[in-house]
């Protein structure tokens, strides 16, 4: 069954983005004000979800696992890379389109709006992170330092979700749940949930991807060490 | 990078360890301070497991590194009594351990950057005497120091040993060390290449 | 914990009192900062005493950086790390300690920037005063998250240009926080939600540092 999972995972990521992608640009139909401008709507808040909601959360519960004791293991600090990488990607996309939909909103490019500009922070908050992660140490060291940055940095993300509510600014409130009543219906909000599942069905197959890639170079790494130190024992036979 | 390392000291005793650049000496030190972690293997030092304990192991061991102990800015004075306080030790004891190395005075006020390579290893010295650690771990003690600071090193060593404590100390110096030790390995390509008596063993016996 | 916490911190203002870098690097840099915003903004009174709040934690911000740097470097001499190691200080208690010595020497630098707030931007000098509670609890977290991020970098070949791109993001919701609060006392309002999120942020900075210092200790 896990194995029949994970084979269908690409192919279900796929098929849920094509399907999608279909809904929104050709099935659902313009918003009464926005116009087709509120095609982003299938791509900006998933893309926002899965980076705040998913990617980070998941580095920074990999993180927390790498740094206690017991169940300290080096898959654990792989996982919380590969999530933070895709969780950078997604939420720079995230700026972008949100870009692409406040030109034609809001009129800019870009404002200072509260909830904006501290995305923005957080994507710089988690480039750090991958900077981190690339300046020269022994394994364990650069685990370490990155699992509690990645904890650290987490702590911006209630930060994020709550600056709605805490300064006003330019950007959407909730555009579909005040309550529990929905403000978008039929085809749209339809569409809309399945491109949470999409994103969220895409995430996991790239983090799975990318942690695929590192465990493989560090297999690598362990082999070259290997090797090493049969050379430095026959160094000391001689 | 050690590679292949086995080793058994009892208490009282001391080891040299020799062997050219390279061959693991400082390695083998930093690994029963406890500040590195072994990769593969285990061990037990001072009734500390290497693999879980070593925050504790820490707090039983000195060590006289190649460079200069804990804050260039402060004077061998406050270093030594900062780490006395930090060990819960009362820091008047800073003043006898100084004395006993030969820093009093103007030079146990000077500001450590200002001291001497020598002085420093003097200091670092000190700071093992007012330790009174289980285990000490030497790395090239002579190193930098005049004759009178080398025979005062291997004075302390004796009574270290005297007084129950292990010594493991490195050195290029190898007639020196056979000197002051029980036991003598050779360091080469990070795993002992040889093992021998040293001078001391026949001496106390 | 708080017996190493005090003789850290003591240590720390120690070397801090005998290198004179605060008083003759960070706090030039502090003022100099100010004076560099005042030349991009133009001479305007009324833009100058607008911007002032804003201004004034941006100088705070990045004088603190260079602090911070000084305070991790500290511990990051060779033969230092190894030695401080050895002694078996509690991990809480050398963060809570280079927190508050850090505090203290930020507390020093932002009064040094308040009256150079108060002569370059004609700032109300009781409006101010007001603000100062304020300021003293964004003090508190920029020093926890200063003396955490600080011991992130520290040690590594690229501490100096690294630890200002981690620690300005951690960093930008005291800048905010701190602005809008300042900005609005010295409107003749209060600080209000602004003191509560300051404080919220000092109260879990400091308990994430006390908790994450011991393991980024052990991998340095």
């Amino acid at each position: 069954m896990t194995r029949f999972l994970n084979r269908a995972l690409g192919p279900f990521a796929l098929v849920s983005l094509a399907v999608t992608i279909w809904l929104g640009l050709w099935v659902t139909p313009p918003d009464e004000v926005q116009g087709d401008i509120v095609r982003l709507l299938y791509v900006h808040p998933a893309l926002a979800t899965v980076a705040l909601y998913e990617a980070f959360a998941l580095a920074a519960l990999a993180s927390a696992l790498y740094l206690w004791p017991r169940t300290r293991s080096e898959k654990w600090d792989l996982l919380a890379a590969s999530a933070v990488e895709v969780g950078v990607v997604f939420l720079t996309l995230t700026l972008i389109t949100g870009s692409l939909w406040g030109r034609p909103a809001w009129g800019v490019w870009w404002t200072w709006d509260a909830r904006l500009t501290t995305t923005a922070l957080l994507d710089i908050l988690f480039i750090g992170y991958l900077a981190l992660r690339r300046v020269p140490a022994d394994p364990p060291v650069r685990a370490k330092r990155c699992a509690v940055l990645a904890l650290l940095s987490t702590l911006d993300i209630p930060i994020v979700h709550f600056s709605v509510q805490w300064w006003n600014g330019l950007h959407q409130g909730a555009s579909v749940t005040v309550g529990f009543h929905f403000l978008i219906h039929g085809s749209m909000l339809w569409t809309f949930l399945l491109s949470m599942v999409a994103f969220s069905a895409t995430f996991v197959w790239m983090v799975r991807e990318r942690y695929r890639i590192a465990v493989r170079d560090e297999m690598h790494g362990v082999e070259t060490l290997e090797v090493a130190l049969a050379a430095r024992r026959a160094e000391g036979a001689s | 990078m050690l590679a292949g390392v086995d080793l058994d000291l009892e208490e009282g005793s001391v080891l040299a360890a020799l062997g050219p650049n390279g061959a693991g000496k400082t390695s083998l030190l930093q690994v029963l301070a406890g500040l590195l972690a072994l990769r593969d293997g285990s061990g037990t030092v001072l009734d500390c497991d290497l693999a879980t304990a070593r925050g504790e192991l820490r707090r039983r061991v000195g060590l006289l590194g190649h460079h200069t102990t804990l804050y260039a800015e402060l004077t061998a004075q406050e270093n030594l009594a900062f780490a006395l306080r930090a060990m819960r030790r009362p820091p008047r004891d800073a003043g006898p351990a100084l004395e006993r190395v030969g820093l009093t005075g103007r030079l146990a006020s000077t500001p450590v950057r200002s001291l001497s390579a020598g002085q420093r290893r003097r200091m670092g010295l000190a700071w093992l005497i007012a330790r009174r650690p289980s285990l000490w771990l030497l790395d090239e003690p002579h190193a930098g120091l005049d004759p009178s600071g080398r025979d005062l090193c291997d004075e302390l060593v004796e009574e270290a040993a005297s007084s129950g404590a292990t010594v493991v100390l490195t050195s290029h110096d190898a007639d020196r060390a056979e000197q002051v030790s029980d036991l003598v390995v050779t360091l080469a390509g990070g795993t002992v290449a040889r093992t021998a008596a040293g001078r001391r063993a026949r001496r106390v016996a | 914990m708080l017996h190493d916490a005090l003789l850290v911190a003591g240590k720390d203002l120690r070397i801090e009192l005998r290198s004179r870098v605060l008083l003759w690097q960070v706090l030039p840099f502090g003022i100099l900062a100010l004076v560099l915003f005042a030349l991009a903004l133009g001479p305007s009174e009324a833009v100058l005493r607008r911007g002032a709040p804003g201004l004034f934690w941006l100088a705070l911000l990045l004088a603190a950086v260079l602090a911070i740097a000084r305070s991790a470097g500290i511990e990051s001499a060779e033969g230092t790390r190894a030695s401080v190691r050895l002694l078996g200080l509690d991990p809480g208690g050398v963060f809570l300690g280079k927190s508050c010595a850090l505090l203290v020497e930020l507390s020093a630098l932002g009064l040094v920037l308040d009256l150079g707030l108060l002569v370059l931007f004609h700032v109300d000098a009781a409006r101010l005063a007001l603000a100062l509670p304020l300021a003293l609890l964004a003090v508190v977290a920029l020093a926890a998250v200063g003396t955490i991020y600080g011991a992130l970098v520290a040690g590594t070949d690229v501490a100096g240009t690294l630890l200002p791109l981690l620690v300005l993001p951690a960093l930008s919701p005291v800048l905010i926080a701190g602005e809008r609060g300042t900005a609005s006392v010295l409107a003749g309002g209060g600080p209000g939600r602004w003191a509560v999120l300051l404080a919220v942020m000092a109260v879990v900075y400091v308990a994430v540092g006390i908790v994450l210092y011991g393991p980024l200790e052990e991998a340095s």
